[in-house]
């Protein structure tokens, strides 16, 4: 029924996220299907359904995929049950060594368990949540007069959370080129990981931690202490004060969206996105700049990214491992890098003229320098689901306090571990 | 419809006029999002999403351009350095700033509705004509229990089908294949195939196959020679319904598919463009895909009604 | 169900019983037809249910198929019953299955009652009212979403135009979202009981009317009288099926709000999907399902129950 009896000829299915950067991918591997004749199939998946699709492939043992480009959460749940080829031994043979890629997305995109040197991925995308913002309306004189009367300080990106909300509230509600436009495009989607992947950002910035570094899963006073409550507060207030109208539901499609077409002055996204955005006809080029997540205490982004696996159910494991041989090679990374890719391989990053290479280069480097990731654990997609609910019904829908909040996911989080084994009854 | 004897009660004039007045209005309102659709899908990307909306554009066939390929930005020195675009549609392409780089996955999925559609109406229609004349016609025993048994499982909800059958499929490796969705929605669309057919069938009059088993036809030739012309309308009916089911089901087709087999519905919410969604092109594949629909609709008006109440009201 | 139309008496034909049957015997050929529709129909429904109820007494997960799976009893169904958030499902089910359903039995019947004026044209235009029940809900949802878009949407920007520019957003209100899936939900469906009720108002016998014509009863009168009582079953079986299909409703939820904003919209159905195919709590998701099945059964059999009462009065 499904795919015949034609002669097969050799073939590789590589599954991923549908956006920009899917499209660099295909343009990068028709230089590999040129030198060694196999040929690529894709299966692009938008990311609201990308992990519900690929993880149901996964646990239902699919062979749609050979290679997957999955989200760094995944690692967990991925190696412990097995989905996922483990890789050591092929980077062994193949001098590929992991100390040659930025030790963030090594420990973020391919090991399990955390801090151990066992690899089921190799680093393929680097990402992290940063933001955009219109240069060209910072740089409007009645506008820079006008807010350095109002808070005696230039226009500029903002370095802290507290400026950031003063030009969210500068820009919200504000009439340029005859629009009412709006202050900032931020993460608020409940379906997937939108708002989790948001308001980290904001609580991580006064100290919220997942749990107590000294003692895994023991998350009293972690999750919910006073740090990550006055982060999740503030998160509201900027979905209060700054957001357009109706931003309820919006992840990267729709803050894309409400970016391109002139809604926003700050857009919050991944940093995978950049590249289009400064190509694009209505925004692109000098109309816009980047600038990291903010400090707060401190100074975290929220990591995206993935690390590039062989799905152990696929029929042609070895050509999937000739692709990612093929992949590593630092020319090809080199060749990514310039695609609008983004390579998390160490001698490009650190190469002279690597920061002047894109107008995003420097928020990219700033930015992978200060990431922090959410839970990798098996059960990553109860723990994040737990985190949607909790904190969507507090910001976006207004219920309850911050406190009783995350003393709800204090709970929800709790449960799950004991569910687990990895706390006591 | 059969004629009606009128009542001595015939409305007034005034009357007809008021009932005509609101239905149409009503009719009118309620096909806008219809019509809406439509008129989206021969949008470019930016007039869908333009504020205030617009409602007259210059009609454009992006939308079904970009519905059937997919595209990628370059930069304004390399689109320079190309040959000139082969075809309108990759000049059409090339005007936005961006090349081609190859066909969607829009056909693959609207086959795969195609081929799961029919695979499954055949199945289920086969299947439910023998069933129904069999109710129809023998005594079987705890014959209304079984109808009601088999009525009754409309009643569970897909998702909560979908759990067992998705680890059933693992077992037997029928998640996302094309047999799998087939073998579903046959097995979903049994109960409204034999209460549908059972309908038409006891229409059928018995006489005819008994004078033909007189005449010495065997049971089976009566059913295949008599019974089978007579109930050719009943069968035809009750096909397209099963193929509108099948047709547009899509919590199923999210759950037990990921790609090789997935239908249209699950895949339309998903067509994006560059970065954001690209509205003319799921309109356009919104469009594609009612087409047949509306058609059937207008076609199957007579038996609509003994359809969507699976053959309880029959006029 | 067909207690609507009056099915010919089902008489065993005495003259078939004088011939022999040549070939297969009626008995076995009867088996031989319903056999495999009965076969596939427990090998995807009772097998698959019976399984269900077994898994909603472990804690299995589908993502861990190497895990063992404990019995754990009835606790599943505790947590279920126990858990704050599954009241605030069957709330919004509530809500969405009372309002949609009631708001459609009125458009529905006041449609139909127009419509049987017969205006010239009249079944033109009902066909054309018909088009929005047979399209696919999943995809009615995604458009919506479309249409109740805050900046771009036509709907939104038809009700700024009347309420200021900016003030106003379906779906991501709180207030307004539960409304957002009942308008889409009535948009649909008010045609399929239109549809039902103008086949009632239709198999009215004109005698009642002229009757009630020679006693001089006023139009009200006869609207009590004889219009709704002899169209209270088409109502009740509409009402049957508008139900079991409201409460099993999820693509079209889940393509225009998904729940949100917070868990307003979260139908039984959404809540289910989340358990099973995003969290994998396979065990505890069963424990809802059967509930929910159970419900929807219950829901159905009163209803039944009701329409034969109404049909023997």
């Amino acid at each position: 029924m499904s795919g015949g009896a034609q002669a097969q000829q050799k073939q590789l299915t590589l599954c991923w996220a549908a956006w920009d950067p899917a499209n660099a991918l295909v343009e990068l591997s028709k230089d590999f299907t040129a030198k060694t004749g196999i040929a690529m199939k894709y299966e692009f998946v938008p990311w609201p359904n990308f992990a519900q699709r690929m993880l149901n492939e996964l646990n239902s043992k699919g062979k749609l995929c050979d290679l997957l480009i999955g989200d760094s959460q995944w690692i967990g749940s991925a190696a412990t049950e097995g989905h996922y080829v483990k890789l050591n031994e092929f980077f062994d043979k193949n001098g590929i060594k992991m100390s040659d890629f930025a030790p963030a997305t090594v420990e973020g995109y391919s090991t399990w368990p955390k801090g151990t040197k066992n690899y089921y991925a190799l680093p393929a995308m680097g990402d992290a949540v940063a933001f955009t913002y219109r240069k060209d309306w910072f740089a409007r004189p009645e506008l820079q007069a006008e807010f350095k009367q109002k808070h005696g300080r230039e226009l500029a990106p903002p370095k802290t959370w507290d400026e950031f909300k003063q030009v969210g509230q500068f820009f919200q509600n504000r009439v340029i080129d005859g629009k009412k436009v709006y202050g900032a495009a931020l993460y608020t989607e409940r379906g997937s990981e939108g708002i989790t992947m948001g308001v980290t950002n904001t609580m991580y910035a006064y100290g919220m931690d997942y749990d107590n570094p000294k003692k895994p899963y023991d998350m009293k006073g972690f999750i919910n202490g006073p740090g990550a409550v006055k982060g999740l507060k503030l998160y509201k207030d900027l979905y209060d004060c700054c957001t357009p109208p109706g931003h309820s539901n919006a992840y990267m499609t729709e803050d894309l969206d409400a970016y391109k077409s002139g809604q926003v002055a700050m857009q919050m996204n991944f940093i995978a996105f950049f590249p289009g955005i400064s190509k694009d006809p209505q925004v692109g080029g000098e109309k816009t700049g980047f600038f990291p997540i903010p400090k707060g205490d401190k100074q975290h982004a929220q990591l995206g990214g993935q690390g590039i696996s062989v799905v152990k159910y696929s029929d042609k494991k070895d050509l999937a491992l000739e692709y990612m041989k093929w992949f590593a090679q630092p020319q090809i990374q080199q060749k990514w890098w310039d695609g609008g890719g983004f390579t998390c391989l160490n001698a490009i990053l650190d190469a002279p003229g690597f920061l002047t290479s894109t107008s995003y280069a420097q928020v990219f480097q700033d930015s992978m320098k200060i990431v922090k990731d959410f839970w990798a654990e098996p059960s990553y997609a109860q723990l994040l689901l737990a985190m949607q609910k909790r904190t969507h019904d507090y910001v976006v829908a207004g219920k309850g306090t911050p406190q009783e909040a995350l003393d709800g996911l204090l709970k929800d989080w709790t449960e799950v571990f004991k569910e687990d084994g990895k706390l006591k009854p | 419809m059969k004629a009606f004897p009128h009542s001595p009660l015939e409305p007034s004039a005034r009357a007809k006029w008021f009932a005509g007045i609101v239905v149409i209005g009503y009719a009118v309102v309620s096909l806008i999002p219809l019509a809406w659709i439509f008129m989206t899908s021969l949008r470019t990307p930016q007039d869908a999403i333009a504020y205030p909306p617009m409602v007259v554009i210059e009609p454009s066939p992006i939308g079904y351009v970009n519905l059937f390929t997919t595209r990628s930005r370059v930069g304004a020195d390399e689109l320079a350095s190309l040959p000139p675009p082969a075809t309108w549609y990759e000049a059409l392409v090339r005007d936005q700033q961006m090349i081609l780089a190859g066909p969607s996955r829009f056909i693959d999925r609207y086959s795969n509705s195609l081929l799961i559609g029919f695979g499954s109406t055949l199945l289920s229609v086969v299947l439910g004509t023998l069933s129904a004349y069999a109710f129809s016609r023998f005594r079987v025993p705890g014959k209304d229990d079984l109808l009601f048994f088999i009525l009754s499982t409309r009643m569970m909800p897909p998702i909560a089908i979908a759990i067992p059958v998705y680890l059933m499929f693992r077992h037997v490796g029928l998640n996302d294949t094309h047999v799998g969705l087939i073998l579903l929605y046959t097995v979903v669309n049994l109960s409204l195939s034999v209460w549908l057919l059972k309908g038409f069938m006891d229409e059928i009059p018995r006489e005819y196959e008994e004078a033909a088993m007189v005449d010495g036809y065997t049971r089976w030739q009566a059913f295949m020679k008599v019974v089978l012309p007579q109930a050719a309308t009943g069968i035809a009916t009750t096909a397209i319904f099963c193929l509108i089911f099948a047709w547009n089901e899509y919590a199923f087709a999210l759950l037990l598919t990921s790609g090789t087999a997935q239908t249209s519905p699950p895949f339309i919410p998903t067509i994006i463009g560059e970065g954001g969604l690209d509205w003319p092109a799921m309109a356009a594949g919104t469009t594609l895909f009612l087409l047949p629909v509306l058609l059937f609709t207008v076609l199957l008006r007579k038996h609509l009604l003994r359809g969507v109440t699976f053959g309880a009201i029959r006029k | 169900m067909s207690y609507v139309h009056t099915g010919r008496a089902a008489s065993p034909s005495m003259r078939l019983r004088l011939f022999p049957a040549q070939g297969l015997s009626d008995r076995t050929l009867a088996w031989l037809f319903v056999g495999p529709t009965i076969l596939l129909l427990l090998a995807f429904n009772i097998f698959p249910l019976l399984w269900t109820i077994r898994l909603s007494f472990t804690n299995y997960r589908a993502n861990r198929p190497n895990a063992e799976d404990v019995w754990v009893g009835i606790s599943n169904y505790q947590r279920v019953l126990n858990d704050e958030a599954i009241w605030e499902n069957m709330r919004a089910t509530a809500h969405f299955l009372v309002s949609s359903i009631a708001l459609q039995l009125l458009l529905g019947f006041a449609l139909a009652l127009l419509l049987n004026r017969r205006f010239r044209s009249h079944s033109f235009w009902s066909t054309a009212i018909l088009l929005p029940m047979m399209l696919a809900p999943a995809v009615v949802g995604t458009f919506w979403k479309y249409f109740f878009e805050p900046q771009y949407g036509i709907f939104n920007y038809i009700i700024n135009f009347f309420g200021g520019p900016g003030t106003f957003t379906m779906l991501g209100d709180t207030q307004l979202s539960p409304w957002a899936i009942v308008l889409v939900d009535t948009w649909m469906w008010t045609p399929y009981v239109m549809l039902l009720l103008l086949a009632g108002l239709r198999s009215i016998p004109p005698y009642l009317y002229e009757a009630a014509e020679i006693d001089r009863a006023s139009a009200w009168t006869r609207f009590w009288r004889i219009t709704l009582p002899m169209v209270m079953p088409f109502i009740i079986l509409a009402l049957l099926f508008r139900v079991i299909e409201n409460f099993k409703m999820f693509d079209l939820v889940d393509q225009l709000t998904n729940g949100g904003p917070g868990s307003v919209t979260e139908l039984a159905s959404i809540k289910l999907k989340r358990e099973a195919f995003e969290k994998w709590r396979t065990g505890y998701a069963s424990a809802l399902a059967i509930i929910m099945f159970v419900s929807i059964y219950g829901l159905s059999l009163v209803t039944v129950r009701f329409l034969d009462k109404v049909k023997q009065r």
